[in-house]
């Protein structure tokens, strides 16, 4: 086993921002349950907020910071819209399957 | 790797005494509790009934540890030690003291002093409430699922107006660290009144301290909020399929999170350890008034008993209290021990308005207690917010 | 230090994360994303990013999830079905990914020059006063902007979760 470096190298970081990503878009893809699909959306933001957040280490500025910021205030704006939409799908369909609410009338 | 071994220290004296206090916390409840209600509460095990949390802790420990068949059991397992854990890891970013100087070591009363451990108290109260939200719903029981689901709605509820309390004083105190905020309240105006968030210009924060004990009173589910738990609708709310030690982490949840939201009340708005009036007037004696005062009673009652078993315990308590008062006369221990007392006596103060608190209100109906979130708390906490914003804005100019 | 620090909160991060994919009840997912979000906070903090990482906690795992946690346990709807596409899905997807994972790492490993790598306190512009004098300065106008989203947002929810009322 090598040994392990003083300093994490900057890619590593990435690296792991870039399989969490690829990860929620596997989910996003693979899973039929409404929800599940929601938190996959939610795990690519987090994996952009860690790339961001990196870069800002990167550049030594703040302004990285600021954008994860962003994009957890917006998360948050998305997920109560969301769940009250997924709320009334379940209200009318009674089901939480994605599969099963292809159509826009009943 | 001294740094090490002093954190291991600090850590051991902080986890011992936490813990020690949340039994006997327990111990003041039914003591309180029942003498609010003209009884005497325990007093079998022990003198007083001192050695109850022991009994209890021993009860709770060897009783059998039941594993419901139809609940989940990774989550229903999980949920307690969630709970008693994000309880517990709270307490390592609160100060109790000032800096003390032991045989040459300089350190802080406080396990670590995170520059943003307000913010991170907050985030951890957030989390909290997984730990009963996950054991309503592992528990497959109707109930529990009641009780689960009326919790994670009634702490988003409260936190708001909780956060928006904590940053009025914080706009005050310009910094977001417990010691600086403690630190931005020592001095006094007209040399007595002490400049204690909740006096401080230009703005008292006494609407923020309401609303924060109000709000802490809900994110700790305790009376009149603590619906989650309902007995006489919901058995026993999100715990009910809980027992021995899975129960006991609860239990003891919910009076860490006690401590924590009282401590944090007293560092944020009454000036953690600082005395309530400036030396010059005596303020350094006063603890030790107390304990000749509290050790001359215990002696004579201890002198004429009202109860056989008092003519011993009386005069040793008396003795005890007596010895403590001398102890906080010495100059080395004073400098310790002062801070400690302030900070004990404060928090002791808010922990006792629970337990009051407790003993004499009814519990709030659900639907009034979201609409008293958000139609009284949530708009008085944006206009205290802004008021105070506004305030310290012109000042500041 | 900081090498195994990143090690333990990398691993966590990734297990909660392949667990939240693999797992069929929706608050078992629920449960692992909490977990990628704890990881990540501390690995913001690593990075110097202490206000994010608090901000991480109170707003993603504090609120977001709770919201989360809380739709779901009311819908109480069950684990969900396994369907005939996802054989497929499972014997083409995996290898395209780990082969796509793979490629990424490979460039992002080449293409970055080996710059001073990160230790944990060399960047100290995270706190609260910094994000706060760049939020209210430099991005003053996107922060309206995000308060008007927000506001939106609430007015959207009340709508929708009225109409299921009357």
């Amino acid at each position: 086993m090598p040994p392990l470096p003083q300093s994490v190298p900057i890619s590593w970081y990435l690296t792991l921002s870039a399989i969490l990503f690829g990860l929620g878009v596997a989910g996003f893809l693979y899973r039929r349950n409404i929800i599940t699909v929601f938190m996959s959306i939610e795990l690519m933001l987090n994996a952009v907020n860690l790339s961001f957040v990196t870069f800002s280490y990167k550049l030594k500025q703040v302004d990285g910071h600021i954008f994860s910021f962003f994009v957890m205030v917006v998360a948050a704006a998305e997920a109560a819209v969301g769940l009250a939409i997924i709320l009334t799908v379940f209200k009318n369909r009674q089901t939480l399957e994605i599969d099963e609410v292809s159509s826009l009338r009943n | 790797m001294n740094f090490f071994i002093l954190s291991i220290i600090k850590a051991a004296i902080v986890a011992f005494v936490l813990l020690t206090t949340l039994a006997y916390l327990q111990w003041i409840e039914r003591k309180v509790i029942a003498h609010i209600q003209l009884r005497v509460g325990p007093r079998r095990v022990g003198p007083h009934g001192l050695l109850q949390p022991l009994a209890d802790v021993i009860k709770l420990l060897t009783k059998e540890d039941m594993l419901p068949s139809h609940v989940n059991k990774v989550f229903y397992l999980l949920a307690s030690f969630l709970a008693g854990m994000f309880a517990l890891i709270s307490i390592s970013v609160i100060p109790f003291g000032t800096e003390i100087n032991i045989g040459g070591i300089r350190t802080s009363m406080q396990l670590t002093d995170l520059n943003f451990g307000v913010l991170f108290i907050l985030g951890l109260s957030g989390i909290g409430v997984y730990g009963v939200a996950l054991a309503g719903w592992a528990s497959n029981n109707k109930y529990s699922l009641l009780g689960g689901l009326r919790s994670s709605a009634q702490m988003i509820s409260y936190e708001l107006p909780l956060a928006m309390a904590i940053a009025a004083p914080l706009l005050m105190l310009n910094t977001l660290s417990f010691r600086e905020v403690v630190n931005g309240q020592s001095g006094y105006y007209f040399g007595f009144l002490p400049r204690w968030t909740i006096f401080q210009g230009p703005f008292p924060q006494v609407v923020s301290f309401l609303l924060f004990v109000v709000a802490a009173f809900a994110e700790t589910n305790r009376v009149p909020f603590d619906l989650p738990e309902a007995e006489n609708e919901l058995v026993a709310g999100f715990h009910t399929e809980y027992s021995s030690m899975k129960f006991a982490a609860f239990f003891m949840a919910e009076y860490a999170n006690m401590v924590t939201v009282s401590c944090v009340a007293t560092l944020l708005f009454l000036g953690g350890w600082l005395p309530p009036f400036p030396p010059e007037y005596g303020s350094n004696y006063v603890p030790s008034l107390i304990f000749v005062i509290g050790g001359g009673l215990a002696l004579y009652h201890g002198i004429n008993p009202a109860r056989p078993f008092d003519r011993i315990t009386l005069p040793v308590a008396g003795i005890v209290f007596l010895g403590v008062a001398a102890m906080l006369l010495v100059p080395v221990v004073a400098a310790i021990l002062l801070p400690l007392f302030w900070f004990a006596a404060k928090v002791g103060v808010i922990l006792f308005l629970y337990i009051w608190v407790r003993g004499t209100l009814p519990r709030f109906r659900y639907d009034q207690l979201m609409s008293f979130a958000w139609t009284v708390m949530f708009p008085v906490a944006v206009v205290n917010l802004f008021v105070t914003g506004l305030l310290v804005a012109i000042v500041s100019k | 230090m900081d090498a195994i620090l990143f090690l333990i909160f990398a691993a966590i991060a990734l297990g909660c994360a392949v667990n939240l994919v693999l797992q069929t009840h929706p608050i078992a997912s629920a449960l692992s994303l909490i977990g990628v979000m704890g990881a990540l906070a501390a690995l913001y903090l690593l990075l110097g990013g202490e206000f994010i990482a608090a901000a991480q906690l109170i707003v993603y795992a504090g609120a977001i999830m709770v919201l989360f946690v809380f739709v779901i346990m009311l819908l109480n709807a069950g684990a969900e079905q396994e369907s005939r596409k996802r054989l497929a899905a499972k014997v083409l997807g995996i290898p395209l990914l780990v082969v796509l994972l793979g490629l990424v790492g490979y460039v992002l490993q080449n293409a970055l020059l080996p710059s001073e790598g990160v230790k944990f306190g060399a960047f100290r512009h995270g706190t609260a006063q910094d994000v706060g004098r760049s939020l209210f300065t430099i991005y003053l106008l996107p922060f309206e902007v995000t308060s008007v989203l927000i506001l939106v947002a609430i007015l959207g929810a009340v709508i929708l979760a009225r109409k299921e009322i009357d």
